[in-house]
């Protein structure tokens, strides 16, 4: 990639072509408020916070979305783009249900973490508001529209990451929306509730119905880990709180999934807790299950398999092993299946 | 019979004329003329004449005898004295609003004499359903001129040398445009047409559409031919009926020609066109909603770039241009680009039509070369203020123009004067008014519209246009303040610089535009409660003055909400608290007795 010269807030800055000033001041330590911009979606421009002056240029760009080029000269901090990110987060604010104090998303909100950073304390534009009530029974995702900013988030990572269309805008003006198709609930949709909505909504206006009153940001635990389901190895965050897992959330920037997950990975978590859950082998003794150690569980497979092999030969035996393994403890099973026992009686549930 | 063969009526039936009563007019022509056995004589229905007020407008061809507002009524004495007798029916002339005379030629009509008819040069003069009409005044000469004769790099240098700039209001270089198209890499590109003419009061591409079809497909077969596509689109609003049916048959008429299809007129160039209805978002007139649009898409502006030249509809390459620019691209090309530039200033070249509306005596369309003054269209061509009032403002652009008052009178009409003064030449919509008009309702009333229309993708125009809107709903009922006037204007100004497409970015200029050249009208509404144009109901009150009032009781009887009193021939009086201001006892006094006190 050849590299580009350019200058940000004075800075003399070196960079790849192609990047977006966005990306390329991040890289720089520069700050520059973004609310409709996602690094996994298409740059979009329309909440035009990000906006920043570049020498030359007619109007103010958004930064999320223009290409450096060289000798670019770009200021992110000036009194009048400061004057117009105020105003839009105080029109914004004007029309969202300030309910801080009990949301969700309190202290994980972009727009929360914007008007404080801008020191809005009164808000100069008042007037009518949308209440909506939304009943979506659906048993995942909790979608409050009144917390709603129209970032087109939800809308474009389900069509460009997901390769659904489960939102939509409708409407116009003032009254625009995001619904669903004929304003349905999202199980009457095709929708999978894989809840990557939830994932990249900037406020409270998507969140977790499983985590709602459970636990906030601030209280709670990120424990990474891979994902159990399956063997592409999704890296995941646990949000935890007083040793129970309270919200499932994956970093943006880190893991081979960049922050996406599906429905089992984000919601398939209530088994850890869950009392049913076996913390032990058990062995059938006179037709009852009876919790037993390691060591005598896997000898009595042992000696079970061992007599199976020599009366019947090892074709008797076979294995199926599990796309909930990781792909180095599906090699170890086909390995101990056509070395120890063996057989070439392997498969694997991926391939049914 | 003095008259021979070519004796033709032609009867407009373009939207306004078919609106009030020419399908009528011409039945009546044609049962008239059946009943004495004539049929020598054609009927010819044309499109729009511009000069909708005086519609149903009738022309006796070739002379070119001028007869307006006919009804069926009329239609007997001019067949009879005029198509039989040879003799002009003199009453039922057009009579000029300044001399009070007489004129019985289309040509010696003021309105039509100081037009320079370049784009409109067909409309009201050719039956736009037939084809052979359309060649026989010339038509299809330029694209035959350019694919015998011209190199598609040819074609795009004589544009770039004719200083066309886009029609549809932001006046981009139309030859810089099909450049940017054919230099796009790419096998595949598009030609689109601009015919989602939104802005209300504006209709001229309307009637182009509907008068003239065949320009519009001749300018784009020649772009196509330019920038190398071999596939075009109509994309027309679905509130234009006439002139989808209009198109629809240009296209097809045009194909059995040979204009249009595969190896047209036996060149190896190829070109279709397909008619894409709109579904009535004004937002769709942005050239990536448009396209959005077209797709299946919501109609929602996209930002740029890439600009559609590099990537368009389906992202291909694709160029966009205004039914009002593709109109004049044949012409320039058969009449030559130093005709073309001897037209207009240095860099607004060529003509521009204005749809001329609100206080003025003669609406309609005026074609005018640009760097005509705003007086010479209002006064000169238009005739001036409707009953002779006093000139207050004129607005310039629509919706996302600007209003500007007498002392503009004498700026001239081109993209850069106007712009200095805040205004744009915008699509070309021009609302005429008088002192009966209230700028502060006005500007509420060009808010709703652009709030109404905005797609709602980003946050300054979809909250911030709402916000003003709210403030001057306000201010027209006396509940706001001098500070916010101030807020108002500040909010304007951010809408205008940080939205995200034209749409929100021109919303302000109305509201900016009255700021800055009738801010004291603001001051009275919010200082003082008052509505100078008594326009603003909150502000104003019914009174009937009693030494006048003779008691008739008609007031009373037609006051919807019973808030008149009085008894028989004694004084009325009207009871504020239950009056709703709807102005139905001022309509219905005869003796001038109820007034608005402001």
């Amino acid at each position: 990639m050849p590299k580009i010269s350019l200058t940000i807030n004075d800075k003399k800055i070196e960079a790849e072509s192609g990047q977006t000033i966005l990306e390329v001041a991040k890289e720089n330590g520069i700050k520059i408020p973004t609310l409709c911009h996602d690094p996994r979606l298409e740059p979009y421009g329309a909440c035009r916070v990000c906006l920043v002056e570049v020498e030359g240029a007619r109007n103010f760009l958004p930064a999320c979305a223009t290409e450096i080029a060289n000798g670019m000269v770009v200021k992110t901090n000036t009194i009048p783009l400061y004057k117009i990110r105020r105003t839009i987060v105080e029109l914004l604010l004007s029309d969202h249900e300030l309910s801080c104090v009990t949301c969700e998303s309190a202290g994980q909100c972009q727009l929360q973490d914007l008007a404080y950073e801008l020191g809005i304390e009164e808000n100069r534009f008042e007037g009518e508001r949308h209440t909506y009530t939304i009943e979506d029974y659906n048993p995942l995702i909790e979608r409050d529209l009144n917390k709603c900013i129209l970032c087109g988030r939800c809308v474009r990572i389900c069509e460009e990451v997901q390769q659904d269309r489960i939102y939509t805008f409708a409407n116009r003006g003032f009254d625009a929306v995001v619904t669903t198709p004929y304003d349905r609930s999202l199980i009457e949709t095709k929708c999978e509730l894989c809840g990557q909505c939830i994932s990249t909504c900037p406020t409270g206006a998507l969140t977790e119905k499983m985590s709602r009153y459970k636990g906030r940001i601030w209280e709670i635990e990120k424990v990474k880990t891979i994902c159990p389901y399956c063997g592409c190895g999704c890296e995941l965050e646990l949000q935890v709180k007083d040793g129970e897992i309270v919200r499932v959330s994956s970093d943006v920037e880190g893991g081979i999934n960049k922050g996406n997950t599906c429905a089992k990975g984000r919601f398939g978590y209530d088994f850890v807790n869950h009392p049913d859950r076996l913390t032990s082998p058990l062995v059938r003794k006179d037709g009852k299950l009876v919790e037993a150690s390691w060591d005598e569980a896997i000898k009595t497979v042992a000696d079970k398999f061992s007599r199976i092999k020599k009366r019947h030969g090892p074709d008797a035996i076979a294995g199926l092993s599990s796309a909930k393994c990781t792909n180095e403890e599906n090699y170890l099973m086909q390995k101990f299946m056509r070395a120890v026992i063996g057989t070439n009686n392997i498969d694997h549930c991926a391939r049914l | 019979m003095v008259k021979g063969k070519q004796t033709r009526v032609f009867i407009c039936t373009g939207t306004g004329c078919v609106l009030s009563g020419s399908m009528k007019v011409k039945a009546a022509f044609k049962s008239e003329l059946k009943k004495r056995k004539i049929s020598e004589i054609d009927i010819v229905q044309t499109g729009c004449h511009g000069f909708c007020q005086q519609g149903p407008i009738v022309v006796i061809q070739p002379e070119g005898f001028f007869y307006p507002r006919v009804s069926v009524e009329n239609v007997p004495r001019i067949v009879e004295e005029h198509l039989v007798g040879g003799k002009v029916v003199e009453d039922l002339l057009y009579e000029d609003s300044l001399t009070n005379k007489k004129i019985p030629l289309y040509k010696d009509i003021n309105f039509y004499k100081k037009q320079n008819r370049i784009v409109l040069k067909n409309c009201g003069l050719i039956d736009p359903e037939d084809i052979d009409d359309y060649i026989e005044h010339g038509g299809y000469k330029a694209f035959k001129k350019v694919l015998s004769e011209m190199t598609p790099e040819k074609v795009i240098e004589e544009v770039k040398a004719s200083g066309l700039r886009g029609r549809g209001g932001a006046g981009f270089p139309t030859g810089l445009k099909w450049d940017f198209a054919r230099k796009a890499p790419g096998d595949i590109k598009y030609i689109i047409c601009n015919a989602d003419e939104g802005d209300p009061g504006a209709f001229m591409d309307r009637s182009v559409l509907e008068g003239d079809p065949h320009s519009i497909l001749e300018g784009m077969v020649i772009a196509g031919y330019a920038i190398g596509a071999s596939e075009g689109y109509i994309y027309v609003r679905a509130e234009y009926p006439l002139a989808v049916k209009r198109l629809g048959i240009a296209v097809e008429q045009a194909k059995k020609k040979g204009f249009l299809g595969k190896n047209i007129l036996d060149s190896s160039f190829n070109f279709n066109v397909k008619i894409k209805e709109g579904a009535g978002a004004f937002v769709c007139g942005e050239e990536t909603a448009l396209i959005a649009s077209i797709e299946g898409r919501r109609g929602m502006p996209r930002i740029r770039p890439p600009f559609p030249a590099q990537s368009g509809l389906w992202g291909k390459p694709t160029n966009i241009n205004n039914v009002e620019t593709l109109a004049n691209v044949a012409w320039i090309i058969v009449n030559g680009v130093d005709k073309f530039t001897s037209i207009g200033t240095e860099k607004s070249k060529g003509t521009k039509i204005f749809a001329v509306t609100g206080k003025v005596k003669n609406g309609g369309l005026v074609e005018v070369p640009m760097g005509t003054t705003l007086r010479e269209v209002i006064f000169d061509i238009c005739g001036g203020v409707k009953d002779d009032k006093e000139f207050k403002a004129v607005q310039i652009g629509g919706p996302s123009g600007g209003c500007l008052p007498a002392k503009f009178l004498d700026t001239s009409i081109d993209y850069e004067s106007l712009a200095k003064t805040g205004a744009i030449v915008g699509s070309g919509g021009m609302v005429v008014m008088d002192k009966s008009s209230c700028m502060v309702d006005l500007a509420r009333y060009f808010l709703a519209f652009t709030q109404k229309e905005s797609c709602g993708k980003c946050a300054p125009c979809r909250i911030g246009t709402k916000r003003m809107l709210e403030m001057l709903q306000r201010m027209t009922r006396g509940e706001s303040s001098e500070e916010e006037v101030v807020l108002l204007e500040q909010l304007a100004e951010d809408v205008k610089v940080s939205s995200l497409c034209g749409l929100g970015q021109t919303a302000s200029n109305p509201v900016l535009t009255m700021l800055k050249y009738f801010r004291k009208e603001f001051e009275e509404h919010v200082k003082e409660g008052r509505c100078r144009a008594g326009v603003c109901s909150e502000l104003i009150t019914y009174v009937i003055k009693d030494n006048v009032c003779k008691g008739c009781g008609v007031c009373k009887k037609h006051c919807p909400v019973g808030a008149i009193r009085g008894e028989k021939k004694q004084p009325h009086e009207i009871d504020v608290t239950k009056c709703v201001k709807c102005g139905i006892c001022m309509q219905h006094c005869s003796f001038d007795a109820i007034y608005v006190a402001k």
